[in-house]
This record gives C-alpha cells, structure tokens and sequence, in this order.
C-alpha cells in the first residue's frame, strides 16, 4: 500500500464502491473532501469501518463514513473504538441510536482528552464485577451502566466511567463498594418496608432519599462485615470515618439486629432535629425504593405463584414414594413424591426453578408466605405458563422434507408438523475470510499447533525403551549384537499408540435475525478459526446454517457439507452467512442429526451455534414449547448417538441450557466478541 | 561373547522386582470425615464383592476415601491413575526382557488380584477405550480376569475389590463411560461436603485455626457458584487445605489463597481479578 494520501476523487470513488451510493443518488463528495486532509492510514481505517457497516447496513455505512468526515480527526487512534461504539448501538437500537452514540463518544473523548488518564469505564470492569456478584450469596442480578448507580432489586445500574480517585485502583474499588453496597440493598431487605409515610414527611424528597441511602449504607456496611469481613474493611477505608454528628447513628445501625426500620427511625430522628446537607460519600448511590418495589412486588407474585405450582403437582401426585425427587430436568419433577408433612422438607424436593423462586422469596419476605405453600389449581407443573398456538397459512411450493414436532402438553406429536426447505447458502465475499485470516494469523498457528498434537498416530511404533509388545526384529538385532561384541540396543518394544478420532461433527449455525450485527461477525470469524484447526486435525464436518419463519417455512442453509472441502467456494459461503428470521431449533436438530446419522464415524457431535433461546414469528415457539420441543429433539438425537453442545452468546443461557442439552454440555460467552477466541479451545477441550 | 555372568543377572533380577506393583498398606488411619452412608454402602459392597464407583467433582475426597476404606477393611490397595494413554498392558502386565530372557511383569491390576487387594483405578474416563474393557469380567459374576497373553486365567480372592472414579463435570464428548462399563457398579455419589464438616476437614488437614478454616469454606463456596461463569470448576476441599497448610506455615492468608485457590483457577484476566475479590472480600 503506498503511503500517499488519497485524492478526494480517489476517496468518493472507494466510498461509492463500498456503498454503492450511485444507485440510491448519493454524493460522497462532501465527505470525502472532509477526508482528503487525513493521514492515508486513518483514510484507510474509516474506509474499513465504513466496509464492515456497510455488511450490515448501507445506511449504517453512509453514516460511518459522513460522521468519520468530521470526527476522525479529532478521534487520532480511538477511532475503532469509536466505530464499535456505533455498532453497538445500532444493534441494540436502530440508526438514529448509534449516531447518538458516536457522536457522544466523540464528544467524550474530547472531554476525556483534557482529564486524567486513570479513570475506569464500566467496560473494563463489567466482566470483573459481574463474576464478583456472581459468585456472592443472593439472587441473580444483571450488571449494565446508566447514569447513575442503583438498583430496582433484580438490575444494578453503574456509572459508565468513574474518576473520582485520582488512580485507577482507586477508582475500581469505588466501583466494587458500590457495586457490594447495591447488592447488599438487594439481600439485606432495604426494599421490605415501604419507606414512602417516612419520605412523605420531608419536604424535599431528593434531599430524603439521600439521607435514607445514607443510613443504609451505614446498616447495609455491617452487614456485609458479617459474611465479608474483607470487603467491609475495603469500603469503610474508602469512606472514611463518618461524620461526628452521625457517629451514633452509625453504631446502632450497626448492631446485627438492625433492619431497614431502623433507618427509618434513624430518619425521623433527624427530621425532628432538622437535617442539613446530606454528607457526599463517593461509594454511595442512589435509591429508587418506588420502582424496587414496584419490581419486587412483581417477582412476589411471579414466583409464589411458580412455587404453588410446583408445589401442587409435588402433592398431587405419585401414591406410593418412588425416588426421583432430584430430577435432572425440572418437567421430570412431576414424577411422584410422597405427602411431606415439613414445609422445609418439601421445598427441598421441588424442581430448580422453584426451589430458586422460594429462596429468592425468603430474600423478599425473609420466610415463605403461607399463601405460597398451598398448591395452584389444576394443571400440569412449569414454570411459564403455555399459550395456545395459531394456525398458520400453508405455502405453496413443495418443501424437502416434513418433520414432527413435540408438543408437550399433549405429550404427542404433531405429525408433519414443520415443513423444511434446503436453501441454497448465500455466497459472500471469499476475501472476507482472507482477512479473518491475516487478522488472527498469530492465533491460527497456535491453534493449529495444538490441534495438530491432538491428531492421533495409528501406527504400531517399532524399537522403544517401553511397549507393551516386544519388538522381535529388535531383539533378534540385539542379541545378534551382543554375541558379535558390539553394545546391543536397549529399543526393544513396540508401544502401540492408537489415539483413534473417530468423529464427524455438525456445526448448527444461528442464522435468526437477533445475530444481526456484532453477533453474525462473531460466528463467522469463529467458523473460520474452527474450519482451520478442524483442517489440522483432520476431523470430519460440516457446517448448517438454520432459521425461518414459523413452521411452513423451516429453512436449512448448507455452508459445508460433509463432502465439500474448505475451499474457496465454502470460504465465500462462510462468508454470506447472514442474520435472517427466527429461530425454530427443533426441526433443524432433527434434520441435521439425520444427515449425521449418514456419517461413519464412532462419534457424532452436534454443535449449536447460537444467541438465545428457540424462538419464532407469533408464535408459542418461544414459550415453554419452543424449549420442550427442542429439548425432545435433542434427546432423540442422543438416543441415536449423537452428542451434542451448544456455544451460546446468551447471558441468560444458563437458564435454560441445561434443560436442553444437560448440565456440562453448552458454554455461555459473555461477549460476541470473545467468541472467536474462544471457541477453538471449547473445539479442543470437547473432543480431547 | 559370554552371556552375563549368573551375579551380573541376579542383580538385572533385583532390579526387574524393584517395578513390581507396590501394594500400599495402611497402618494409621488416614484421616476422613464421613458425610452421608458412604461408609456402610462401601463396606455392604465390599461384603458383597461388588464393584464401586465414587462420582464427583475434583478434590471432594474420593481417593482419600478409598485410603481410608482400604485401612478399615485392612486391605492392601494398589492405585492406578488412568491416562489418555494408558494402555491394556499397562494394566494388566507384559513380557520384559531381561538378559537372554523374557520375564512376565504383572501389572497393577493383575496384581492387585493376586494378593486381593483394593484397586482403584482414578479418573477411569481419562483411559482408552479398548482399555477399560478388561475390567469387565472381574466385574461381573465371572470375577476373573484373563491374562491372555501369559495364558493365565486368575480367578479373584473374595477380598479383590474393584473401585473406580469419575468425574461427571467433564465436557469432552469422547470422555463419557458406555453404559456397559457404568452399569457394573455400586456407585457413590460424591460432593462438597456442608460448610461445618468442611471446616473441620480443613481444621484437622490444613492445621489453622476454626475461623481460618471457616473463611476459607466461605471462600470455596463463593467460587463454587462461578461453576459456568468464568470456572470450568470451583475449588475443592483440596485446594482449600492447600490454603491452609500454606496459612499454617507462616504466609499471609491473602497471598496463600492467591497462590493456592485463585491462581490454580483461572487464567482469564477478569475472573483472576474477581477471584482476588473475593479472597480480599472474604479476609
């Protein structure tokens, strides 16, 4: 590449190729005047950026590249993080949001280069926390950033950058306080009593959320100083000492048996002395008791009525005690458990899901209410109530092949149910994937190197130190050796290494329209690194695409066969993998495990590429059904031998993923991002 | 040239014993804390001359159970830790060379049935496939294991005992028993023990105080629910004895829970640092 700046009239030429703005009688001219006075190689990154927008949207990429005209200049090296950014927010909402977005990142970074460098975004420290918080006692909680720091009980909101500390340990750890302090407003009970005849009183509601956050964090810091010692030590040297006015108010807010009603009291007291201004501690959020509680009654009602449920089918059932009180699968819990007379006892025996649901009630209410231990009316246990299905249109043309989908609450078939249509695989650029593999050159050979000491050796290996056999030539050698004088060899045996990889595996790809973005990126870098370190290997497989539009139309996009090679055509295929419709999962585990049923190989492994859970237009596929369906179609695939695994890019995969493919086999991967890195390992460890 | 001299290979002789299988018996109790019926499962088994399978995760116990059992039982035990490499004849024995002539070395197994003793065979889905097939008769009815290849056909004392483990949690599709092998077992299901009894193990192993020990649990249990979130497995007892022995030495408890829970974890940036969270939150 020359190192010359392009002309304006070479840069609206690119621009026009890349977008193709002749045809929608667009101009680059206006940007690409802008875009003459930049360095080439920044030229050359608004270009790519403008590229990999246009693979997802031509709006996008205009937007891209009329934004980057004015901005680029001023953002020198972040202007991929900035192009991220954009993308971010166009796949969460649409264009208007990731103009918004840019342009904030822009304006930030101007801000930011005049501010200290030691401040930490929510960004470098969300996948730090969100571990943190995971591992810590309570119920689930989502970790995402807004303006400022609180919690509805079930999200906690955190500043998107902090830069109150002048170092960047000191700013993580306000950011953990805070993040600790949230959640034990969450386990402690501060959303238990209405605070609201309290706040009523004050004449400025702000000034009285403040004091009533204040007064909880005082109580709530005791009481993380009970189960976590550590952290109370950290928080309460970041804080300080408290002020000497509040200093008694902090001693019996501290006392174990402290509660929220204390600080209530604590409240009052100070209203009848007068309250000043609320002391500022950096570590202290906001308080929001209405919307928690608002939330909170919500998850009450929600979950007394999954554990009645439960707990109706826990007594209806089953005359004599039979032993399946720890089921695998929560459906299965409606297998037989005798009449337990404890309350305790009995919860014990229920299904995950609801055992979660009364744990998370004993957080609420701090005991299960009465009303939650009488059993529901009729009906069969779940834990989401089930929707009747629409008919649907018929279509016209004549599809590949019919299959029967699983309904369970008939516990029968619905025979003939979704209709399949092998499509044609869209072809995309070949040269995407050249790029891919330029870009992780470095990680494809040590990918490759890996695998390629996996790849097993057949052959018997003659003359060892060790073997189970002896090998007689050798022998023979030697003795022949020691009788003529000469020293003999000690490389006596034959050792026999028959590491067999027997294996056909079936790549499952997510082709609905949620992948649009972000994600398809990812499961297209991650097939490409897959397909190199398969290569290595040596492994027989074939990659599917899957989506659809409810179940007259069911369409199966093949992008390698198993008999294709990686070449060229299927690297373009690779390429054209794109976001389309729903995601009808059953059907296409059927299909799919009957091709690799054809396959010789000992071992089958299904893998599932993919970004929730089973979903389809207006339909109850994305209900209950939609999971016991697949599931169905999971367990048949095991029944003919077929293993199989999902990678998925769903937080919230861990609520469902083990109903479906069982508890050790799926991966969830926080961030699409990530994906590519990861997937080869999840390759490697599955099939070492 | 002379064949070697008759000394020269009595010494070969001596030295061909010293790879015998060691039968390890045990004179002290090794230490170990019952959890549930373990105990009288295994000890029915053993009456019964069946097989048994120790479920669960790394670190919970299960070969410091078999020590144990082999002690109360007073039997000799031979363990085996299985390897993807691991082959039939490692197992059951082969022919060495030694001087002029071949000399048959039993393997572990086959010795173990010899002297009735105890094997336990440790991660048993870590070995080939073809390898774990040999077990099958000696665990069935038959009780006998064919040596074909010194045309033997050793038939298993009462006291033989076959024990195996497995850890369910693994991933790899290609690492799952056959049916046909699981369902020859007694199996034991395995697991973290409760927080109390757990803090006791690592009280009498790790040699720190009650609170020490207590916080440490603590500890394990919070990486423990990191299972799928960053862990491919939390820290088991073992891990935390570590922690403990390290602690009882003398080292500050924040490093020895660094050097010997968080650091064995993980390697991933964000779950090293939130691990180191959780030992600072903790301590």
């Amino acid at each position: 590449m020359s190192e010359r700046k392009l002309f304006a009239h070479e840069l609206e030429a690119r621009l026009d190729e890349l977008l193709l703005l002749s045809l929608r009688q667009r101009s680059a001219e206006e940007p690409a005047a802008l875009l003459e006075v930049l360095p080439r190689q920044m030229q050359e990154r608004v270009l790519h950026w403008t590229g990999v927008a246009a693979q997802t949207s031509g709006d996008l990429g205009w937007l891209i590249a009329s934004l980057a005209a004015e901005q680029a200049a001023s953002l020198g090296p972040h202007v991929d993080d900035w192009a991220r950014a954009g993308f971010d927010a166009h796949d969460r909402s649409g264009l208007a949001a990731a103009r918004t977005a840019m342009n904030e990142f822009a304006a930030a970074h101007l801000g930011s280069a005049s501010r200290l460098p030691d401040s930490v975004s929510f960004d470098a420290i969300e996948g730090r926390l969100s571990r943190f918080l995971h591992a810590l006692e309570g119920r689930p909680l989502r970790l995402v950033s807004g303006p400022t720091a609180w919690t509805d009980s079930e999200t906690l909101w955190l500043p998107e950058r902090l830069d109150m500390a002048t170092d960047v340990v000191g700013n993580r750890l306000i950011y953990k306080a805070m993040a600790a302090l949230l959640w034990a407003q969450t386990r402690y009970g501060t959303f238990n009593i209405d605070p609201e005849p309290e706040l009523e009183l004050w004449p400025e509601r702000g000034q009285a959320l403040a004091w009533f956050a204040l007064f909880e964090a005082m109580r709530l810091e005791a009481c993380i100083g009970v189960e976590l010692p550590g952290l109370a030590v950290e928080i309460a040297g970041l804080r300080g000492p408290w002020p000497a006015d509040l200093a008694a108010a902090a001693t019996n807010l501290a006392r174990p048996a402290a509660t929220v009603a204390d600080s209530l009291a604590c409240m009052a007291e100070l209203r009848r002395v007068g309250a000043g201004e609320t002391p500022n501690f950096p570590h202290i959020g906001a308080l929001d008791p209405v919307a928690a509680r608002r939330v909170r009654a919500a998850r009450i009602v929600r979950e007394t009525a999954v554990l009645r449920r439960a707990l109706k089918v826990l007594r209806g059932t089953g005359p004599n005690g039979a032993d399946a009180n720890k089921p695998e699968y929560p459906p299965l819990a409606a297998e037989s458990e005798p009449q337990a007379v404890d309350p305790q006892s009995e919860l014990l025996s229920l299904p995950p899901p609801a055992q979660a649901a009364a744990r998370s009630l004993m957080q609420d209410l701090g005991e299960i209410p009465p009303e939650a231990l009488h059993p529901a009316g009729p009906g069969a246990w779940q834990a989401v109530d089930g929707v009747e299905p629409p008919k649907d249109a018929s279509c016209t043309v004549q599809p590949d092949a019919f299959y029967d989908e699983w309904d369970y609450r008939r516990a029968a078939w619905r025979r003939d149910w979704c209709h399949l249509y092998e499509m044609k695989a869209p072809v995309g650029d070949a040269e995407w994937v050249d790029e891919v593999r330029t870009r992780h050159a470095h990680l494809i050979r040590s990918i490759r190197r890996r695998f390629e000491a996996l790849r097993g050796e057949d052959k018997p290996q003659r003359r060892q130190f060790d073997g189970e056999e002896i090998d007689l030539d050798a022998q023979v050698e030697a003795r022949a050796d020691r009788l003529s004088g000469a020293e003999p060899s000690p490389r006596l045996f034959i050792h026999r290494r028959r590491v067999e990889r027997s294996l056909a595996v079936m790549f499952m790809v997510d082709m609905s329209g949620s992948t649009k973005g972000w994600v398809n990126d990812a499961e297209r870098e991650s097939l490409v690194l897959l397909c190199e370190a398969i290569e290595a290997l040596g492994d027989r497989y074939a990659i599917y695409g899957f989506s659809g539009w409810t179940r007259t139309h069911c369409d199966i996009y093949p992008v390698k066969r198993f008999t294709d090679r990686y070449d060229v055509a299927t690297r373009s295929r690779i390429a054209g993998i794109e976001a389309r419709d729903y995601t009808r999962m059953g059907v296409a585990v059927r299909h799919l495990s009957s091709l690799l049923m054809r396959q010789n190989p000992r071992h089958k492994l299904l893998v599932t590429l993919s970004d929730g859970r089973p979903d389809d237009f207006s339909d109850e596929y994305r209900s209950r059904y939609g999971i016991e369906d697949t599931r169905h179609a999971l367990l048949e695939a095991r029944e003919k031998g077929i293993r199989s695994y999902c990678v998925t890019i769903d937080r919230h995969g861990a609520d469902y993923l083990p109903q479906l493919y069982g508890p050790a086999h799926y991966s969830v991967i926080d961030d699409a991002k990530k994906l590519p890195r990861k997937i080869a390992e999840i390759y490697r460890k599955l099939t070492a | 040239m002379d064949a070697p001299k008759p000394s020269a290979r009595a010494a070969v002789r001596a030295d061909v014993r010293n790879l015998a299988t060691p039968l390890v018996r045990f004179d002290n109790e090794p230490y170990y804390q019952t959890i549930g019926d373990e105990l009288t499962v295994f000890e029915a088994a053993a009456r019964s001359c069946l097989p048994v399978m120790l479920k669960g995760p790394t670190g919970c116990g299960k070969t410091r159970f078999v020590e144990h059992m082999a002690w109360r039982l007073k039997r000799p035990l031979v363990t085996v830790a299985c390897h993807d490499d691991l082959t039939t004849a490692d197992l059951v024995g082969r022919y060495l060379i030694v001087g002029d002539e071949t000399v048959w070395m039993d393997g572990p197994l086959t010795a173990a049935v010899r002297a009735g003793a105890i094997c336990y065979l440790d991660e048993i889905v870590e070995a080939r496939k073809d390898t774990t097939v040999v077990i099958h008769p000696l665990t069935d009815s038959r009780r006998a294991l064919p040596v074909e290849k010194h045309g033997e056909y050793i038939e298993a004392p009462p006291d033989f005992m076959l024990v195996i483990s497995y850890n369910p949690g693994y991933q790899s599709v290609l690492k799952e028993m056959k049916p046909s092998t699981r369902q020859r077992f007694v199996a034991l299901d395995f697991d973290y023990p409760e927080a109390e009894i757990e803090a006791r193990i690592v009280t009498h192993e790790g040699g720190v105080d009650i609170d020490t020990a207590k916080k440490l649990v603590k500890l394990g249990q919070l990486t423990r629910k990191l299972k799928g979130a960053g862990l491919d497995e939390g820290a088991g007892t073992r891990l935390l004895v570590h922690a403990a022995q390290l602690i009882a030495n003398g080292m500050d408890a924040a490093t020895a829970c660094t050097a010997a829970i968080a650091r064995p974890l993980a390697d991933e940036t964000d779950t090293r640092d939130a691990l180191d969270d959780l030992i600072r939150a903790v301590f």
